[in-house]
């Protein structure tokens, strides 16, 4: 594959980073300092759809910053799995942030300028993340995408939220830096190199199948984004900030930007090849399904919507980690996929998980008890990322968790299968009862028969669009199913 | 070598303003700030140059009154001093600029006598990294820390007796020295290290000489403050007056770290160290990484920033000593690398302090609350050398951890490497509970709204030329090892 130099990769990661200097500067005027955030968001978007065309025709871009290590410069680098989650974060970004205006206005939140200027900063990190060229570069966007959401994490500076940083802090920053850190350094002394290759770089170094598998357990336990298990405790724990956060950051950026790395480590500095060949996969698919199944359980006990919505995040994200651990074309599809049908389907429940708080202020499963009947789109909203993480047609989860299905049955792998089955029907447990309670059962406060109505109107727009977005993903996956496949078989 | 006096010069220019400072200094304050600033500008314009030179045509020497080598003073540039006489220049000047308003604030009247130390202290560091002569090392080495003594002494409260635990210490580290140089004296009847390299491989007194280095390098551990022979450092330096501590604290010991190195290298040579002996090169790398250990441990037990900020620095020691003691060319890249930028995170962070001090008096835990709101920027810069020190890319700090703990693997010495690792990790706990304390308000202060009062311009300034430097560097890194640094590694590497 070719790549053409091209100065915009960088301004795509750099549009969001620079565009947070005018919104602090307009702390004093919020429409102008949210007409920033939308102009910057759509000017992302822009830059990114712009740089489609030519990844589906099978190119690419790339643009060197600055070579900071022999042999590793600070790069950027387009390609085909970069974009997918680049299309996903941005495009979702653009939404967060019509989201964003309706939710902090309602609830007249502090510090609003703090709290979009260092969404800016985290959505740079996040495409940085994407447009990685080598590890080096990832390793510094990963960072860079910890520090700037910190301030999101401690959004308002109670003892609770002081608590949650710290964790996330401890989490995060501890493994990034004592775990992916020397797994990087032994990369980088075996192969001389850190560049993202497909076929990965490890092959022929004449590393021992031990080193290959002390590294390969240092980058999943160090990506602790990913919320594998046991360095999962963070994401719980950072729920407690404001909703939009949770959905972009919790939902998708984050997390995403976890797995992401983890998937970037497998296929292109292991190679799937590599990992066959040394017979690595069960270490990954091991802890996937343990975490999976562990966070289901959990899941269903939890009474917080957002604290069940954290576990159940924690779960999905180990079916994309397993996908990619099946080693296997059907697997690594879907494990690829399930980051953007994930990302659609959990960003509307967390979008409805906020608006719910908005128009009614609950935080409780057991007091939303016919809600549903005052806020019905809302609900039929969350029905619709219910389905999609449960994987049924016709929403888009449907697409990656049959592809896993499919992976998990060629490598003969049944117990995984058993896994993906059981795993969906305690989502399914989790999640219905709770619509059908919104529907149908008895109202839980008197109050809901009075003066609860829907959420503003821009936290409405955004969670119907998501929703439908989820919905369009069954009938039309092709950018994203192209794009995946170009990323694993070209 | 091509002879050339430049480098006599940048040494020569704040030793003589040192004089007229004094003087001047005393019928008029206005005269003190020029007079130093301009004569560092000057050394740093030199330095600058010399360095050039140094890139252009290789090393080059002058003797004192013509003198020749053996026997005169013989003052040599060559690519390592080149870069330390930049950088000590260039963190002199920045730091100058902060300690002139922090100083006139401390010592109001006492001015020109602290100047007057100061400039001396600054032609005795670069003297240090000029010398070519083993005794001479040693005079201005007792010229550094005498001034240095004096100028803790000026502090407040226990500072003199801080300052008289340095002298004891220090003596006994300046003895030892000494005591080898003697002994080097006695086998080859030389002190020009030059020449005491060549006569060295042709004599054979294997115990004598090895007691020589033995006893310079505990004399230079003792001056650099190398775990467990720290003692004397934080008090001295959290005590002594600001001024005072944004000069030494970034440079004191980087420089004795040089001052290892060319010993090492230009008078003893990688034959005697490494091969003849491994197991004192494992013994020194695991002291090493204990002292990484143990200091960074302390640090966690400080509640005052300086004092935190004193053992992060003797931590940093026991990042160098094990680099360079790694005896493969990646460490030794990574210790020459982190002495440039260990110096510039701890001008950056000990600038933020006096910047800090400067407005509210002190930087204990407690007094911090709030601090993001009401210095802003003062914070920011701060964060900036918070993120290197803590090793996040692209900071500088992350760069050379980068190469020492890559040389470290490569050595096999998982030890030293596991120590990195672990004082990254303390420094990111020791910051981000400084960040914590000052992004957070009182109990029960939502939104804090006293009066914001940043720091003075001219302590901004130099604090955010600091921080900026640190990313720079770091961004730069690449050119810098490549084009420079290459160079400037002892011969064998």
């Amino acid at each position: 594959m070719s790549y053409q130099t091209s100065i915009w990769p960088l301004a795509a990661v750099l549009i969001s980073l620079i565009g947070s200097i005018p919104i602090m500067l307009s702390d004093r005027n919020p429409n102008l300092r949210e007409s920033w955030t939308i102009l910057i968001a759509l000017g992302k978007v822009a830059i990114v759809a712009s740089l489609l065309p030519t990844v589906l025709a099978g190119g690419g871009f790339e643009f060197t910053i600055v070579e900071v290590i022999p042999g590793v410069p600070l790069a950027l680098r387009v390609d085909a799995m970069g974009m997918f989650f680049a299309l996903v974060a941005s495009i979702l970004w653009f939404l967060t942030s019509v989201y964003s205006i309706g939710y902090m206005r309602a609830l007249n939140e502090h510090a609003q300028t703090r709290y979009y200027a260092s969404f800016a900063v985290a959505i740079s990190a996040t495409l940085g993340v994407a447009f990685s060229a080598n590890l080096l570069t990832l390793y510094l966007f990963y960072e860079m995408l910890s520090l700037s959401t910190y301030p999101l994490v401690t959004h308002h500076q109670d003892a609770e939220a002081r608590r949650s940083g710290r964790k996330y802090l401890t989490y995060i920053l501890g493994t990034s830096i004592g775990l992916a850190l020397p797994a990087m350094l032994i990369v980088y002394s075996l192969a001389g190199t850190l560049d993202f290759k497909i076929g990965g770089i490890l092959s022929g170094t004449g590393a021992s199948s031990q080193t290959l598998a002390l590294v390969l357990v240092l980058f999943l336990f160090g990506f602790a984004k990913s919320g594998l298990m046991p360095f999962h405790g963070w994401l719980p724990a950072a729920m407690v900030v404001p909703t939009p956060v949770s959905a972009f950051l919790h939902g998708v950026a984050v997390v995403k930007v976890g797995v992401f790395s983890i998937l970037r480590v497998i296929f292109h500095i292991f190679g799937p090849e590599q990992l066959l060949a040394v017979n690595l996969g069960w270490v990954i698919t091991t802890l996937a399904s343990i975490t999976i199944l562990v966070a289901s359980m959990i899941a269903l006990t939890q009474d917080n919507l957002k604290r069940r919505l954290a576990y159940s995040t924690i779960g999905q994200l180990s079916y994309m980690i397993l996908g990619a651990g099946m080693l296997t074309a059907a697997g690594m599809t879907g494990g690829l996929l399930h980051i953007a049908m994930h990302a659609f389907g959990k960003i509307t429940l967390f979008f409805c998980a906020g608006a719910i708080f908005v128009a009614a202020g609950k935080k409780y499963i057991s007091q939303m008890d016919g809600l549903g009947r005052r806020m019905p789109i809302t609900y039929l909203a969350f029905f619709f990322g219910s389905l999609s993480i449960i994987g049924m047609p016709p929403l888009g989860g449907f697409i990656s968790k049959w592809n896993l299905v499919i992976g998990a049955v060629s490598s003969d792998q049944l117990l995984l299968l058993l896994v993906l089955l059981s795993s969906s029907l305690l989502n399914a447990a989790y999640f219905l009862p709770i619509v059908y309670r919104g529907y149908f059962a008895k109202a839980a406060d008197p109050v809901f028969d009075q003066g609860i109505k829907e959420a503003p109107l821009f936290c409405l727009v955004a969670l119907s669009i998501t929703a439908c977005g989820s919905l369009a993903l069954f009938f039309y996956p092709d950018i994203f199913l192209r794009l995946a496949r170009l990323a694993l078989f070209s | 070598m091509s002879t050339s006096n430049l480098h006599v010069y940048v040494m020569a220019a704040p030793l003589l303003t040192a004089f007229f400072v004094n003087l001047v200094g005393r019928v008029s304050k206005a005269w003190i700030a020029p007079l130093t600033l301009g004569c560092l500008a000057f050394s740093s314009a030199a330095s600058i140059i010399v360095l050039g030179r140094v890139m252009a045509y290789g090393g080059f020497s002058y003797t004192v009154g013509n003198w020749q080598a053996p026997y005169g003073i013989e003052l040599v540039v060559d690519h390592l001093s080149a870069v330390m006489l930049v950088l000590i220049s260039v963190v002199a000047f920045i730091a100058t600029m902060s300690a002139l308003k922090s100083t006139s604030q401390e010592l109001p009247d006492q001015e020109y006598l602290f100047f007057t130390l100061y400039l001396i202290l600054i032609a005795g560091l670069l003297g240090l990294v000029l010398t070519a002569d083993a005794f001479n090392l040693y005079v201005l080495l007792e010229i550094t820390s005498i001034t240095t003594y004096g100028l803790i002494a000026m502090g407040k409260g226990r500072a003199p007796l801080a300052s008289f635990n340095y002298i004891i210490m220090g003596s006994i580290g300046a003895s030892f020295y000494l005591l080898g140089v003697g002994y080097l004296y006695l086998m080859t009847g030389s002190l020009n290290m030059a020449d005491i390299a060549q006569i060295l491989p042709t004599i054979g007194g294997g115990a004598a000489i090895a007691t020589a280095l033995a006893f310079m390098l505990v004399g230079l551990w003792v001056k650099m403050a190398f775990f467990p022979l720290h003692g004397w450092l934080p008090n001295a330096y959290s005590l002594a007056p600001t001024g005072a501590a944004i000069l030494v604290a970034p440079l004191m010991t980087k420089v004795t770290i040089y001052l290892m190195v060319r010993v090492m290298f230009t008078i003893f040579s990688v034959d005697l160290l490494f091969l003849q002996n491994p197991a004192v090169q494992n013994g020194i790398v695991w002291a090493a990484a204990l002292a990484i250990i143990c200091a960074s441990s302390l640090a966690l037990a400080q509640r005052d920033l300086k004092r935190m900020l004193t053992y992060i620095i003797v931590a940093e020691v026991g990042y160098m000593v094990g680099g360079v003691w790694l005896a493969n060319s990646t460490g030794m890249t990574g210790a020459i690398l982190h002495i440039i930028n260990d110096a510039l995170m701890t001008l950056c962070l000990f600038l933020a302090i006096a910047a800090i001090l400067y407005r509210l008096g002190s930087v204990e835990f407690d007094s911090l609350q709030g601090i993001y709101r009401k210095m802003p920027i003062t914070m920011a810069a701060f964060t900036v050398g918070a993120f290197a020190m803590i090793g996040i890319p692209p900071t500088a700090g992350f760069f050379s951890k980068w190469y020492l703990l890559l040389g470290g693997i490569e050595a096999g010495q998982w030890g030293y490497v596991v120590a990195l690792l672990f004082s990254s990790l303390v420094n990111a706990v020791l910051f981000f509970r400084i960040i914590e304390i000052g992004y957070f308000h009182k109990d029960g202060e939502h939104h804090g709204h006293e009066k914001l009062a940043e720091a003075p311009l001219s302590m901004q300034v130099p604090l955010l030329i600091s921080a900026t430097a640190l990313i720079v560097i770091g961004l730069g890194s690449g050119p810098l090892v490549e084009k420079i640094i290459k160079l400037a590694l002892p011969v064998g590497f």
